[in-house]
């Protein structure tokens, strides 16, 4: 009775162990060793997503045996992320406030500068089958989009298209009566994309992504709401191994010159 | 007296517990007490409870007409692909809910399948709170038939060819036989259907979008609060967990004893 248990209690010791090794093996930090290359880990905004990648690419063909790996969220949750300890070089936020998060916590390392800016712009959905009942009633400014009976779509004043939106506006002296107010600026254009909503402000640079599945509408005042997206090298990138703050600055040197601006130019962001 | 396992495998079994409770543990540790009052009673998360409680409850009691109905078909009436229709079911219980407010938005949305439909009669669903209530009926609804279908089966159908055979009519015999037999399962799938549809987030987003009062429910909430005030995020989640304890509590809790108190009359 005695050895049985004795046995039993070896194989659960085995699997706690076993179990300890996978638990080990999913925490270990992702940079990768000196001699097999390096890698730089971007910490960058939703609405960064296609241009960086893009960029990923010039920068390894400068850098060889250099790999950039992407963190793409919400700045918010990016900024949550470093604050509790994510082993990233750079952090590329689409708002000031997020890297101000990250500055007020001393998890920078030197002065985010910024690199690109975004204005919203007005989407309604394109290709409306002849036989259904118009859903977008002649929309063609922010005052059609906040006229009653319209369905308008805006972004929570808590995230940081909704608070362009707000600042849009009230500069145009509208008042926005959203149908919805969403967490992030995808679920917007989702929800006009589909034909849900009769119109959505987005980031320029979205509906640009968003192609011929919406209208984009230019608005008159964009430039009264303008997003400004810094980007700086982190605290962290000292710890993920010596060569990785000169290599994360290089990264940075790279979206602000003028190869990586350009590529930003051409996905619909604007000269910081 | 109880077959204890073997010591190791206790071991395991208690870690693979803290695993499920560490996370609860530290998010109650997280809470900011002196915050808590003034946090859960904001307007916005007042409405976001309010409006949880409405549309969950109402979510629930439409499983209960058409869940009840769907548990019998599947369990009493013969047709070809019984097994195959009672394992399509379980389907938007397995599907991530976002892919289910998808579903729906093809189904109901201004766009959708039906929905083109209705909104010539001038229904329009997309943004309301019925469209809440719809997300929360398709997530949750298999909770209820899973738990019908398992009291059903288990109890099989004696009783009822009773009364059958004694001149009852078949509505009479379902009212009066099956129906107050079901009754504990029907409380335990009722209450984790309600559960369910108070949790119901994917979908909801997806396809009923998120404004105050009319469709941000207290989990939307939870997302929303985590942009700017991380600590609101963490006292409603508090809310969400606490009525979650009791849910649990008064569908298992009970049923637990019950088996218990079976037991310990076997061994007497």
């Amino acid at each position: 009775m005695r050895g049985r248990t004795g046995h039993h209690l070896g194989v659960a010791l085995g699997l706690i162990v076993g179990s300890g090794v996978v638990l080990a093996g999913c925490s270990a930090p992702s940079s990768g060793s000196a001699e097999s290359g390096t890698t730089l880990t971007v910490f960058a905004a939703a609405s960064l997503g296609d241009s960086f990648e893009e960029l990923a690419d010039g920068f390894e063909q400068e850098n060889p045996g250099v790999e950039v790996e992407y963190n793409i969220a919400g700045s918010s949750s990016l900024a949550e992320q470093i604050l509790a300890g994510a082993p990233a070089d750079v952090f590329a936020s689409a708002d000031e406030p997020n890297m101000h998060t990250v500055v007020a916590a001393g998890e920078n390392s030197g002065e985010p500068e910024p690199f690109a800016t975004n204005v919203l712009t007005l989407v309604t959905p394109a290709d409306i089958p002849a036989d259904t009942p118009a859903n977008t009633p002649g929309i063609t400014s922010l005052e059609d989009a906040t006229a009653e009976g319209v369905k308008l779509v805006v972004c929570a004043p808590q995230v940081p298209c909704g608070r362009a939106a707000l600042a849009l506006a009230e500069d145009a002296g509208v008042e926005l009566s959203p149908v919805s107010e969403e967490a992030s600026v995808t679920d917007v254009l989702g929800k006009v994309t589909s034909g849900e909503a009769d119109a959505g402000l987005v980031y320029v640079t979205d509906a640009l992504g968003a192609g011929e599945s919406v209208n984009a509408i230019e608005l008159e005042n964009a430039d009264s709401a303008v997003n400004t997206y810094p980007i700086t090298v982190l605290a962290a990138a000292a710890e993920n191994g010596s060569e990785h703050p000169e290599l994360a600055q290089r990264f940075v040197d790279y979206v602000l010159s003028e190869e990586g601006q350009s590529v930003l130019e051409a996905d619909g962001f604007g000269a910081p | 007296m109880r077959v204890r396992p073997p010591a190791g495998l206790a071991v395991v079994g208690i870690l693979g517990g803290a695993v499920l409770l560490v996370p609860f543990v530290a998010l109650v540790a997280g809470v900011d007490l002196t915050r808590l009052p003034g946090l859960l009673s904001s307007p916005s998360a007042l409405d976001a409870l309010g409006l949880s409680l409405r549309t969950a409850l109402t979510a629930t009691a439409i499983c209960l007409v058409i869940g009840t109905p769907l548990a019998l078909v599947l369990t009493r009436l013969d047709f070809p692909g019984r097994s195959f229709a009672r394992s399509l079911v379980l389907l938007p219980l397995v599907v991530p809910p976002v892919v289910g407010g998808i579903a729906l938005t093809e189904a109901f949305g201004r766009r959708g399948l039906i929905g083109e439909h209705l909104q010539l009669l001038g229904i329009d669903i997309a943004f309301t709170s019925a469209a809440v209530v719809m997300a929360q009926v398709f997530v949750s609804l298999p909770f209820l038939v899973v738990a019908l279908e398992g009291a059903l089966l288990t109890r099989g159908e004696a009783h009822e060819r009773t009364a059958l055979s004694l001149g009852a009519s078949p509505l009479r015999t379902f009212l009066t036989v099956t129906l107050p037999l079901l009754v504990p399962g029907l409380v335990a799938g009722l209450v984790l259907t309600f559960a369910r549809a108070l949790g119901e987030f994917g979908a909801t987003i997806t396809f009923a979008g998120s404004l105050q009062g009319t469709t941000r429910t207290l989990p939307l909430q939870v997302y929303l609060e985590r942009e700017t005030d991380p600590e609101a995020a963490v006292a409603l989640s508090l809310v969400l967990v606490v009525v979650a304890l009791v849910v649990i509590t008064v569908a298992y809790g009970r049923r637990d004893r019950r088996r218990d108190d079976r037991q310990t009359g076997a061994r007497a």
